[in-house]
């Protein structure tokens, strides 16, 4: 009867799902009174400041410019007056340059900007067209990488795209603002997937959604029929799905060599929401400055989904969602498996943040450290075929050159090796720091 | 003012813990005591309280005053450590040979490695063999198996194990047929289900495979390291006894009599001492039947099995380095 | 029998011999031909193989010498910090040449912010590395440029001569640091500088490498540097250098005149094994722990030490 669901070979865990808020229908979140937008929200080069102290803006308008090859505009999200220009505090967990903007109530969209509701299905505009308006509306990767979308639509010489793989997976425990957007924004979705579609010019796109949102697979698919070229793929649950290797390897069954990117394989990756905001861009000429965030955690009283302006204070939509939690230990920028924690309620949403998920007291600290007894667990579990412990025991011995060789370079971030290790090794601290170390050799060399 | 915790990802954890992997395995070995009981009376439970008593006790006294660590006797390894050195010893042995052999297991195997995860060497065949060959007398007069409610048994009856009958037919030149005829040789169901003499682990197969199954099942091993022990010392027996009846005993002989089956089940899997990758664990499991069933076949001793997981142990580096697993992204051949 | 042992005895001596000519003629064939000056030189090495000349232990530096003295005919560049200038003399007395003294160096903290001065504001939990902690966040008390306390350049350390004092949480360097510099790479954030031990072992410095403004910086510290430039309005020997908020004294140029000390409002400047002053400090409104003379006793009397 049921053919058993595709999903990726090696490795993998099931964390709890948690999906608290799948419920939860998007809520507009009112505007705070003053928004701090970092200038770095954007894997790559941080954008060149555009305003200064005392300049009004619009919302929509300009106000940081990507200059490098990899790079992303930067656009106002309120209307308002730009009170200051400094450094402040965001989930990094440093001070970076931001501008700070005294939010006024009303929006005042510039110029050029289609804000109406109705949907707009005819796509007019050319392949160049569609990448330079993702390019000037400042799009980047929606899923939490924050890559800039119009840089992966620019094919390289010699490769050519055959498949795009939109992520619908979801894979972390407790975020849900995917599964809303899929549910919500369904027909906008679809019509985005076309435009990148056309960007990239393929004819099939992949649209990978994970078993446990039956409700959003089974409306995706009444809805993809009036669209050609689009196929809903349900997957097995499993964690991280979400990888684009993994997901890849799910849906097409294609393995991305390792050190290479997705284009080797012909495909190019995408989140939903990118999709989403894709579409946005270029069928109503509005830059990136909203996108849906999940407040939950076990204590939380209200797990919801705001569709939240970038540069609102996470305290803003915790009081939305009825307040931080008495025994709250520690507040997370994303998932659990590879969010930030961050140190203060006063840390802006930026484009990257899908979630804020609040831990108790009680489950914020790790348990205790014991000596590694080889039970190879880690080995099993991870989805590139690495072996962490060795990873980690050569990175705390120095031996950088030796962990390359190991392949450290290959390792994706997921956390599954730390997530299962019954020793409760820090397996996945000294993976990114060997992976840093090895990253500054690798320039030195060069 | 909430003091916040900061940490690096991922901020959740899995179920897993040593403790869990320990006391896991401290109950796949009940049905084996049961049994043992069964067939040994209170001599079986005596072995079994001092094995497991000296051995948490000298990691207790190691770790407070010689290492001046954190203490951890109650992570369960010294207990797995002290049932499994207690299933290798005959139920009559002196109680402080069983002493010696506990210090030798956690002081000299585990604890001057390092402790937990550091030791090279299956920390109770350490003990075994060195209780072995340091007083061969007491470890090879085993007690016949007297169950609890049989009837005209007496006490102090010792006897020879199914492959010591083996092995002494053979050195005489007996057929295998003139062997099995033997009255000391016990017959195929005892065989099968321990109403033979032997150490305490080496009675009942079927305890022992429930204990391995539940242990598969929880995912605390691999089936591979079991599966491919048993297969190769029953291929091997088997292709042997096919060219040559007379000589060679069949091969279910080998899988019921002496500690294949403890081996295999309980002792190769040791985490510790065992290779990381699954094909690692393949080739270990094969050389670990290939050694025993050529000791028992040929060698002095008429049971291979824990030299062979040692002699494999020291092989492990090595598999470890040569044999990595099948990483993502990378064409078949290379590393 | 006799027979036997004598058979044994003729067989083995027999066959260790050959062993024994042959291993001769192998080693005489591949002998490496050395300077054997390097021997020499190498001996009155400290031997303490650190890496603190820059070289991959003793041996090479060895090499180094030998080669530099024959190349060059001098051994300009080259330096043993944890012997000094004993050793350095040795060395080029064997290769006939002459060393400059150089002023011994030692490791200085350029961080005051205990847990009183910068206390926690976020607890963190995760292996005890300062290189984890600084990728992770800004640091306990909130400053990016401050010490995280947990211990990189404790570990480093070949001599023994720097340790976490468990109260404050910042790490103190002991007599026995040779400069070295393994904490000063060790340290993720370049807290930890070599300077000159100075005269009668008294040196000042400014016990901070904030860059950001005064206000940030001291309200996640009490004693943290504000850029206010008082001290190098008051220097008379110009040794005081301001750049990005942050004050940096030239340890050449400074001539221990201590004027600097008692400018300073946060507490900022530090003073190491000087008399205690007669006159009261500053004080301010907070509890201040300014870090008090070292553990090496010094004669108390009224010198005037300019």
């Amino acid at each position: 009867m049921m053919k058993s669901l595709k999903t990726f070979k090696i490795g993998g865990v099931h964390p709890e799902e948690n999906k608290r808020s799948a419920n939860a229908p998007i809520q507009i979140l009112p505007f705070p009174k003053q928004a701090i937008i970092p200038l770095g929200q954007n894997l790559g080069a941080p954008s060149k400041l555009l305003v200064k102290r005392g300049d009004e803006v619009k919302t929509g308008q300009l106000i940081g410019s990507g200059e490098s090859f990899i790079s992303a505009n930067l656009h106002s999200p309120f209307t308002g007056k730009v009170s200051k220009v400094d450094d402040f505090l965001d989930s990094s967990g440093y001070r970076r340059p931001a501008i700070v903007i005294d939010v006024q109530e009303e929006d005042i969209w510039e110029d050029g900007i289609d804000t109406s509701a109705a949907i707009k299905r005819e796509i007019t505009a050319d392949r160049q067209t569609i990448i330079d308006t993702i390019k000037s509306c400042g799009i980047v990767g929606l899923g939490g990488a924050t890559f800039p979308t119009h840089v992966k639509l620019m094919v390289p010489d010699g490769k050519k795209a055959e498949f795009l793989i939109i992520n619908g997976v979801e894979c972390e425990p407790y975020l849900t603002s995917d599964h809303r957007l899929m549910l919500e924004k369904g027909e906008e979705m679809l019509i985005g997937i076309q435009i990148l579609m056309k960007a990239l010019n393929v004819e099939k796109a992949i649209v990978g959604i994970e078993n446990n949102k039956p409700d959003a697979i089974n409306h995706l698919t009444e809805l993809a029929k009036s669209f050609d070229g689009i196929q809903i793929q349900a997957l097995k649950v499993k964690y991280p799905q979400g990888g684009e290797k993994q997901l890849i390897k799910a849906t097409l069954n294609r393995e991305v060599p390792s050190g290479k990117l997705p284009i080797e394989v012909g495909c190019v990756v995408s989140n939903v929401g990118t999709a989403v905001a894709v579409y946005e861009a270029v069928q109503k000429n509005k830059p990136l400055i909203e996108r849906v965030v999940t407040v939950t955690g076990k204590a939380v009283k209200k797990p919801s989904n705001f569709m939240v302006r970038v540069g609102t204070p996470v305290q803003q939509l915790l009081d939305a969602a009825e307040g931080l939690p008495e025994n709250t230990g520690k507040i997370i920028n994303g998932g659990p498996m590879m969010g930030k924690a961050i140190t203060s309620t006063e840390v802006p949403v930026v484009k990257g943040t899908s979630g804020i998920l609040l831990m108790k007291t009680e489950e914020s600290r790790r348990k205790t450290l014991v000596n590694c007894i080889r039970c190879s667990k880690c080995t099993t579990v991870c989805p590139m075929g690495l072996e962490p412990f060795l990873l980690g025991k050569l990175v705390k011995m120095e031996r950088y050159e030796d962990s390359m060789k190991e392949r450290i370079m290959d390792c994706i971030e997921c956390g599954s090796c730390h997530f299962t290790c019954p020793s409760s090794l820090p397996l996945l601290d000294y993976l990114r720091l060997g992976k840093q170390r090895a990253g500054q050799i690798i320039r030195s060399r060069k | 003012m909430n003091q916040f915790t900061i940490s690096g990802s991922p901020h959740v954890h899995g179920e897993e813990s040593v403790s869990k992997i320990m006391y896991t395995v401290v109950l796949a070995l009940v049905p084996a005591v049961l049994v043992s009981t069964y067939f040994f009376g209170l001599d079986a439970v005596r072995v079994l309280l001092i094995a497991v008593i000296s051995c948490m006790f000298f990691e207790w006294v190691i770790q407070k005053y010689i290492i001046k660590g954190p203490v951890t006797i109650t992570d369960g390894s010294a207990m797995v450590a002290g049932l499994l050195l207690a299933f290798n010893v005959p139920a009559n042995l002196p109680w402080w040979i069983i002493v010696i052999g506990a210090l030798v297991t956690i002081g000299i195997a585990k604890m001057s490695f390092g402790g937990l995860g550091r030791n090279p060497f299956n920390p109770a065949l350490v003990g075994r063999v060195f209780m072995l060959i340091s007083f061969p007398v007491q470890m090879t007069s085993w007690p016949v198996a007297k169950p609890l409610f049989a009837e005209g048994l007496t006490d102090a009856i010792t006897g020879p194990t199914a492959l010591g009958i083996l092995k002494e037919g053979v050195s005489a030149g007996k057929t295998i047929d003139q062997i099995m005829a033997d009255p000391a040789m016990p017959n195929y169901i005892d065989r099968l289900t321990g109403n033979m003499s032997g150490s305490l682990g080496e009675m009942s197969a079927i305890a022992l495979i429930i204990g391995g199954l539940f242990m598969i099942i929880r995912k605390v091993i691999d089936w591979q390291v079991p599966f491919s022990i048993i297969f190769t010392v029953f291929a091997f027996a088997g292709i042997f006894h096919l060219v040559d009846p007379s000589m060679y005993v069949e091969p279910t002989f080998h899988l019921f009599a002496g500690g294949l089956m403890l081996g295999a089940i309980f002792m190769a899997t040791d985490m510790v001492s065992s290779p990381m990758t699954i094909s690692g664990k393949w080739v270990y499991g094969i050389g670990i039947g290939l050694i025993t069933i050529i000791i028992r076949l040929w060698g002095a001793y008429p049971e291979g099995i824990s030299f062979a997981i040692l002699i494999m142990n020291a092989f492990v580096p090595l598999i470890n380095n040569s044999l990595k697993p099948k990483r993502f992204g990378v064409k078949a051949v290379s590393k | 029998m006799n027979e036997v042992i004598l058979f044994a005895l003729l067989t083995l001596g027999l066959l260790g011999t050959v062993a024994a000519v042959i291993l001769y003629f192998v080693a005489q064939k591949f002998k490496v031909i050395e300077d054997p000056k390097i021997d020499l030189v190498d001996d009155v090495l400290p031997k303490a193989n650190c890496g603190g000349c820059g070289f991959p232990g003793c041996r090479a530096f060895a090499e180094a010498l030998v080669k530099s003295a024959n190349v060059n005919h001098s051994l300009e560049g080259l330096n043993c910090p944890v012997g000094g200038n004993d050793t350095m003399k040795s060395a080029a007395a064997i290769l006939g040449l002459e060393v400059e003294e150089k002023d011994p160096l030692i490791a200085v903290i350029r961080c005051n912010g205990s847990k009183v001065n910068s206390p926690a504001k976020i607890d963190y939990d995760g292996p005890s590395t300062c290189a984890f902690a600084h990728n992770l966040y800004a640091g306990e008390g909130g400053c990016p440029f401050g010490c995280l306390g947990l211990g990189d350049c404790v570990v480093s350390c070949d001599f023994d001569a720097i340790h976490i004092n468990p109260e404050t949480g910042l790490p103190e360097v002991n007599e026995k640091c040779v400069a070295c510099g393994a904490c000063v790479k060790a340290c993720p954030r370049s807290i930890i500088e070599l300077r000159p031990k100075g005269k009668k072992d008294r040196r000042i410095f400014v016990s901070c490498i904030n860059q950001e403004k005064g206000g940030v910086a001291k309200k996640n510290c009490a004693v943290a540097c504000i850029g206010c430039s008082k001290c190098f309005k008051v220097c008379p020997f110009d040794a005081i250098t301001m750049n990005n908020n942050l004050a940096y004294i030239d340890p050449i140029k400074c001539k221990l005149c201590r004027k600097c000390v008692t400018e300073c409002p946060t507490n900022a400047i530090h003073e190491i094994n000087f008399p205690v002053r007669k006159v009261k400090t500053e004080t301010s409104e907070e509890t201040v722990e300014t870090k008090k003379t070292m553990a090496v006793s010094h004669d108390n009397s009224n010198e005037n030490p300019a």
